[in-house]
């Protein structure tokens, strides 16, 4: 209920942020974006950082722009605005579709993209949907930028690619302009976290599916893209049939965790239902 | 001088009322206890337990107390002379065991949870740093975790000075069981788990208490119970009585979990006393899932004779009921108060049941919404339409072969309960029809045909339960402490406003509202002219507080019987006043009339003359005022028949409910919107055991599901709509007709929700899931995954009808 105390940093530019946690030295501390997954476990005490820096007065990380064959989302923009975010509707709907599934409406108000791709939690949804879209992460430090792959980036268990310094600034997601997608959820109830979830991304020449890419939540400790189900796809009719053939093989190659929801068996399982039904309503057949 | 008032538009019974409370309470200007800030104001601490059981080597608080804003740290032994034993006020056998059971323990943990230290300092924030500072060294001593290994010879203990983890075993016979299965062609036997529930009101628990002078105390508390807490917190902290006044301010539900005396109220009180400064201690949420009851945890084996035709014989009940570690108010009796409704509304011609309470290294259990009688309805229903589907009769054909019809009420059941009326059919007929029944059952079969991956199940419960606790002759002969009555005092002001003064005590049901309405008929004064006085041993001095859906049937009366006497009071002085014989004056709405005259008073004159006493009768008092204590002879029973239709996905094992239908009677209604409230409240808990909600504990005895993540309360995108209806039996047990509503959905939908996911099943060979029906269960269940289970339950049926005992021997010591 109570955190351990600890200093606080609310610096207004990315470079202060960075000046911020360059200043920590080695004290522990913890970059807070929207605070819906660092708060409890603070309030819990299962954490206790020396220092924390908090972005949300951090303009520049917010908001998303248009930069050709990409569009770039702040680090700092809200489920919330990803769900609406007309740029996002039209070039990465895969993004919009799975983060209006995030928690709840004060929870997607308050939770940021960003932050949720850096926690890395094996059950959130936002990476999955970023793995399959082949996103770009952008990564700050005071060496300057680097850009890390969405297939690098979720490297274990609650441990991104970002490392002590640094900070993720912006989400570049390549164009996938005129896609169908959807995000299948499995969870108990409807504030709960995945059992398994499918990012599923369709793109389809009449009756064909000519590109598809599908990603998969909490079927291990990092998202994982389901590249066997892919490539089964490709010039297959987006039929029950044709589908279910090639969803079949959606937990080829997965390592699922068990827990108090589902055993292992039962998650590979469910990933070839969900994968059947998010790629049958990504691609509009549903 | 004349008082003013409205006069009432017309009679308040049965009109839906919007509730006074809700504005105050929606808007937050209302004040919890946790709102409560007193001057030098101390916080209260707790070091709890993170293993199960363990032996205290060492706890030294020295550190903590020198930490930051630290006022004084203490363990255990540092209270021996502060408090004895917490209260269990249930004795409900003659082998009863009662560990001691302190505020903070002083040899051994027993629970995750379990109180080892505390720590007294100036703000909340310094009290919960300066835990961290208390050494504690643990020998940790093994986990007693599931009831049934418990109970074994070679079982660790839980309280070793006891020499046994079982806490008390009970027997009871109605009519001889073993004849009905001498002659039975079928037995159907069961085993039903009941799982661990965790209450989650939404207020945490909280106490505050002042000093007010020397051993003079007043105590604010987030409880059901004010009364109860005034008595036993003089009892366990030997505060005298006279000296201590219990505030329920608004109170933010409780589902039974705060009908408790707890180590918190005992410890804020004996601080306060000691330190000589105002103490308050509130609850987060993750130590109300450890240190506030914990309800249900039964295991429930079960046996029913019956013929082909579908006539049930009898029923014999066998119960293991986890206690947890330590008895806390009522944690023995909980589920021996439902031994009598087992049989439900079914005419058996016996009845054997048995209960054995094992004591656990987990948090204790109690009362939890319905309290005894969902653990018996669970059973009832369950194995009710298992028989059904066993005999292939429809199950509710089965149940109208076997209910009481309604021409045969009153009607005293195999159990020796006097039920005095009820409606099962109207009830009934009336569900059905709400449900399309018939169209739901023909949709199941052509879903089956064709091999649907969505299967289509019908669940039925037609519970009954008692409600009104209750007659204090039968408490006292099952062995509780106190009584059951309730007291009521009804005043009108100078200006003919009304105080209903009542002993009950509202956390969330809405009692301001119907009290009001009760009151305002029987006194023929204005709903907005009524004031409830509830929740505070200082101006509500008499009462027993709120559960067992008590409050309208007991309370309620005693409101009515308490505003009779004052309407007679004000007719004596209406006779004085106009010169007529009391004989001769006539009360209708509020006026007073003297017979074939135009000669009236109105009740509001009346009580401003009784006020100046200018002109009284002869031999009479000023004052308008009456009370009256209500000591009820029998329970009230409502009643109702609950539908549900569930979605399966095979392919999942998701379960959606398409549609729930409930059709209860309770009796005459005073507010439709209150009791729409609670049943859809109630129906939404008991929705929630069925499919969502478990408190889980691992094999060393940790509570794996220790936070809202993990114990999943649904809300509402998760509920269907529901679609309600009544009949009204009235109760002839009390004037008002009433039977009571707290509980009844509660109680009744858990049933009907399994017995339609199990229903969807049975072609799959399924014939139980057991709570919470998960989606991986349910998955499994479809996979055949458990085919081996329950085909060896079902390996007797039906020839084999010979006595099975128990699956395990429950009579070692």
């Amino acid at each position: 209920m109570i955190p351990v105390a600890f200093d606080y940093a609310a610096p207004t530019t990315i470079d202060e942020a960075l000046d911020s946690l360059a200043a920590a030295g080695e004290r522990d501390v913890k970059v807070l974006g929207g605070g819906q997954s660092l708060l409890p476990v603070l309030r819990m005490r299962l954490a206790a950082p020396e220092l924390l820096v908090d972005l949300s007065r951090v303009a520049e990380l917010r908001g998303v722009r248009d930069d050709g064959d990409a569009i770039v989302l702040g680090a700092m923009t809200t489920h919330d605005e990803v769900v609406r975010d007309p740029l996002v509707r039209q070039h990465a709907l895969l993004l919009s579709a799975a983060a209006a599934t995030v928690a709840d409406p004060q929870v997607r108000h308050r939770g940021t993209f960003g932050g949720n791709l850096v926690h890395c939690d094996p059950a959130g949804d936002m990476p999955a949907a970023a793995l399959a879209l082949d996103a770009q992460m952008v990564v700050a430090g005071h060496a300057g930028r680097r850009t890390v792959e969405a297939a690098d980036f979720f490297e274990d268990l609650f441990q991104s690619a970002v490392h002590d310094g640094e900070l993720l600034v912006e989400v570049r997601v390549p164009k996938h302009t005129g896609w169908g997608a959807h995000y299948e959820k499995f969870q108990r109830v409807a504030q709960a976290w995945s059992i398994v979830g499918v990012a599923a991304t369709v793109r389809a020449e009449g009756d064909t599916i000519v590109e598809a890419k599908v990603g998969l939540t909490n079927m291990g400790a990092t998202p994982v893209r389901a590249r066997a189900v892919e490539e089964a796809l490709v010039g297959q009719p987006a039929s029950d049939e044709a589908v279910r053939a090639a969803a079949a093989r959606a937990a080829e190659g997965t390592d699922p965790p068990t827990d108090a929801n589902a055993d292992a068996d039962y998650r590979r399982h469910l990933a070839g239902v969900l994968t059947r039904r998010a790629v049958l309503a990504a691609a509009g057949t549903a | 001088m004349t008082a003013e008032a409205q006069a009432p538009e017309s009679r308040e019974l049965g009109r839906p009322r919007r509730r006074k409370e809700d504005q105050r309470l929606i808007t937050g200007r209302t004040r919890w206890t946790d709102n409560i800030s007193l001057p030098g104001m101390l916080h209260l601490a707790v070091l709890r337990s993170p293993l199960a059981h363990a032996r205290l080597e060492r706890v030294d608080v020295s550190a903590a107390r020198q930490a930051p804003g630290v006022v004084a740290a203490f363990t255990g032994t540092d209270f021996a002379e502060d408090f004895g034993s917490l209260p269990t006020a249930w004795t409900v056998s003659e082998d009863l065991k009662v560990p001691p059971h302190f505020p903070v323990t002083r040899d051994e943990v027993r629970y995750v949870g379990d109180a080892v230290a505390v720590v007294v300092a100036t703000s909340r924030a310094a009290a919960v740093d300066a835990l961290e500072a208390i050494d504690v060294s643990y020998a940790e001593l093994p986990a007693v975790v599931d009831m049934t290994a418990a109970l074994a010879d070679d079982s660790p203990l839980v309280h070793t000075d006891l020499g046994t983890n079982r806490c008390f075993s009970y027997h009871e016979d109605h009519g001889d069981y073993e004849a009905t299965k001498a002659r039975a062609e079928v037995v159907l036997r069961r085993r039903y788990v009941n799982q661990r529930l965790i209450p989650n009101a939404m207020e945490p628990r909280s106490v505050v208490v002042d000093p007010t002078a020397t051993d003079q105390f007043t105590i604010w508390s987030a409880t059901q119970v004010p009364h109860f807490v005034r008595i036993f917190l003089s009892l366990v902290v030997g505060v005298p009585e006279h000296r201590i006044r219990v505030i329920a301010p608004d109170v933010g539900g409780g589902f039974g979990s705060k009908l408790d005396v707890y180590a918190e109220e005992a410890l804020c009180l004996a601080l306060a006393r000691r330190l000589g400064k105002p103490v308050k201690w509130t609850a987060t949420r993750s130590e109300d899932y450890l240190a506030t009851i914990h309800g249900r945890d039964l295991i429930e084996d079960v046996e029913i004779t019956a013929m082909r035709d579908g006539r049930m014989l009898g029923l014999k009940v066998e119960l293991l009921s986890d206690m947890g570690a330590y008895l806390q108010l009522l944690t023995p009796s909980i589920a021996l108060l439902g031994r009598y409704m087992y049989p439900a509304i079914y005419k058996f011609e016996a009845h054997s049941f048995d209960c054995v309470g094992v004591f656990t290294t987990k948090t204790p259990t109690d009362a939890y919404r319905g309290a005894g009688r969902p653990e018996a309805t669970f059973l009832i229903e369950r194995a009710v339409d298992d028989l059904a589907a066993e005999l292939g009769i429809d199950a509710l054909e089965l149940r109208r072969r076997n209910w009481i019809r309604h021409e045969e009420f009153p009607f005293t059941t195999v159990a020796g309960l006097t039920y005095d009326s009820g409606n099962y059919e109207a009830a009934t007929a009336r569900a059905t029809e709400l449900f399309d029944y018939d169209g739901l059952r023909r949709e199941q079969s052509e879903r089956r045909e064709r091999n649907d991956s969505v299967q289509l199940g019908i669940g039925v419960s037609t519970y009954t339960e008692m409600c009104g606790l209750a007659p204090s002759r039968w408490l006292a002969d099952t062995g509780y402490a106190a009584g059951g009555w309730e007291r009521a005092t009804v005043r009108l002001t100078p200006l003919g406003k009304a105080e209903v003064v009542i002993g009950t005590s509202p956390h969330g049901q809405g009692h301001a509202t119907t009290f009001s309405q009760v009151a305002a008929d029987a006194l023929g004064v204005a709903f907005d002219d009524v004031e409830v006085v509830v929740n505070d041993t200082a101006t509500v001095p008499w009462g027993l507080d709120t559960y067992g859906s008590r409050s309208l049937v007991v309370g309620g009366t005693a409101i009515q019987q308490a505003a009779e006497k004052v309407v007679e009071q004000a007719r004596v002085l209406a006779a004085h006043l106009l010169e007529a014989d009391v004989s001769d004056v006539e009360f209708d709405s509020g006026t007073f009339r003297v017979r074939g005259t135009d000669a009236s008073k109105t009740i509001q004159e009346l009580a401003f003359a009784s006020f100046g006493a200018h002109s009284l009768p002869e031999g009479s008092e000023p004052l308008l005022d009456a009370h009256a204590t209500v000591d009820p002879e029998t329970f009230s029973y409502p009643h109702g028949t609950h539908l549900c239709a569930v979605e399966v996905d095979t392919e999942t094992g998701a379960s959606h409910i398409r549609s729930y239908v409930c059709v209860d009677d309770v009796g005459t209604v005073v507010n439709p919107l209150v009791v729409e409230g609670q049943v859809h409240g109630g129906v939404a808990q008991g929705i929630a055991q069925a499919l969502y909600e478990h408190g889980m504990y691992d094999s060393d005895g940790n509570l794996t599901t220790g936070t809202l993540v993990d114990y999943l309360v649904p809300g509402a995108p998760d509920l269907p709509s529901f679609v309600t209806d009544r009949t009204e039996t009235p109760s002839t047990t009390n004037p008002l007709g009433v039977k009571g509503v707290g509980e009844a959905g509660a109680i009744a939908s858990t049933p009907a929700v399994v017995n339609a996911v199990v229903d969807a099943l049975r072609p799959y060979g399924v014939t139980d899931i057991e709570m919470p029906c998960t989606p991986q269960r349910v998955w499994r269940a479809v996979q055949g995954g458990r085919a081996g289970e329950t085909a060896e339950q079902d390996q007797h049926w039906p020839e084999d009808v010979q006595s099975g005992g128990l699956p395990t021997d429950r009579g070692a010591q």
